[in-house]
């Protein structure tokens, strides 16, 4: 039962991410085209309410489920891994059109291929698991 | 989102391989659940809450798609010219899949994070790796969408 609030983080997750269009494939070649707001929209809300809920969190050292106070660490400070990886990310990205995320909400829409996208996805990690010491990071 | 990638990894046995992928993935399995919701919320989505309404995207977008010999632009979520099961018969359909897939895997793990830890958590938190990753992942985004899209997307 203790897992029931991440379910349904998951389930409202996924049905924004359904309704507001960020999992289809089109509104991504729009968005790298230039030729629409409406993924900058998304995103952008979203970051403008997180660093809104952020800054809240720090200034009221708001606590966790667990009763311990959030701390989100500060990312390795790096260029390479930064800029190399997320262009990486990012072909792929416009490529299939999915990011993680609406990867697993686009199998619950029913889409079988997207399994095909997950498994691969799987595979990119664990080479770069095997790989990752004798990156440039 | 992308770490449940590398969770996924250590449950089937990855840290046999490598040390990347032996950690105590117990501890991760609350991203499991909330990755277990957002299938359910797609599934929900689809099923009770959509009337089968067009997506409203930009006629110059829908133009260029055509000019590819998409069909059906817009109808449905996915173009059925990269995702319908059909696509399966010919080995150009698989590389694709297999390839967006792979990198989007290693290029995540390799930053670091995806969309929601870098662009959304990390910008959130006013990290500057995290905005180094999102002018990454636009460098790559836009190199496929300008210029290997319209050499990939005819061939389909």
């Amino acid at each position: 039962m203790k897992f029931i609030k991440f379910l349904l983080v998951g389930i409202f997750f996924g049905i924004v991410l359904v309704k507001s269009e960020a999992v289809s494939w089109y509104r991504i070649y729009e968005m790298f085209k230039f030729e629409s707001f409406h993924m900058y929209g998304i995103i952008g809300t979203a970051v403008v309410l997180g660093v809104l809920a952020v800054a809240l969190m720090k200034r009221t050292k708001l606590k966790d489920f667990q009763g311990h106070e959030i701390d989100m660490p500060d990312k390795d400070k790096s260029f390479t891994r930064y800029f190399v990886g997320g262009s990486i990310f990012g072909l792929g990205w416009g490529l299939a059109g999915a990011c993680p995320g609406p990867m697993y909400v686009l199998f619950g829409t029913g889409v079988w291929t997207i399994l095909i996208v997950i498994a691969a996805a799987v595979l990119g990690t664990f080479v770069y698991g095997l790989l990752k010491d004798r990156l440039p990071h | 989102m992308s770490s449940n990638l590398r969770t996924l990894c250590s449950i089937g046995g990855g840290g046999k391989y490598c040390g990347f992928f032996r950690f105590d993935w117990k501890a991760e399995r609350w991203n499991l659940v909330v990755v277990l919701g957002a299938i359910i919320g797609g599934f929900l989505a689809v099923t009770y809450l959509s009337d089968g309404s067009v997506i409203d995207l930009n006629p110059k977008t829908v133009a260029t798609l055509n000019g590819f010999g998409f069909s059906d632009v817009g109808a449905g979520l996915l173009p059925p010219e990269i995702y319908d099961l059909g696509v399966l018969s010919g080995w150009k359909g698989w590389a694709l899949l297999i390839t967006g897939g792979f990198l989007v895997g290693f290029g995540a793990r390799y930053a670091g994070g995806c969309t929601s830890g870098h662009a959304i958590t990390g910008l959130s938190n006013l990290q500057v790796p995290s905005l180094i990753a999102v002018i990454g992942f636009f460098v790559g985004g836009l190199i496929m969408t300008h210029f290997l899209l319209p050499l990939i997307l005819p061939q389909l």
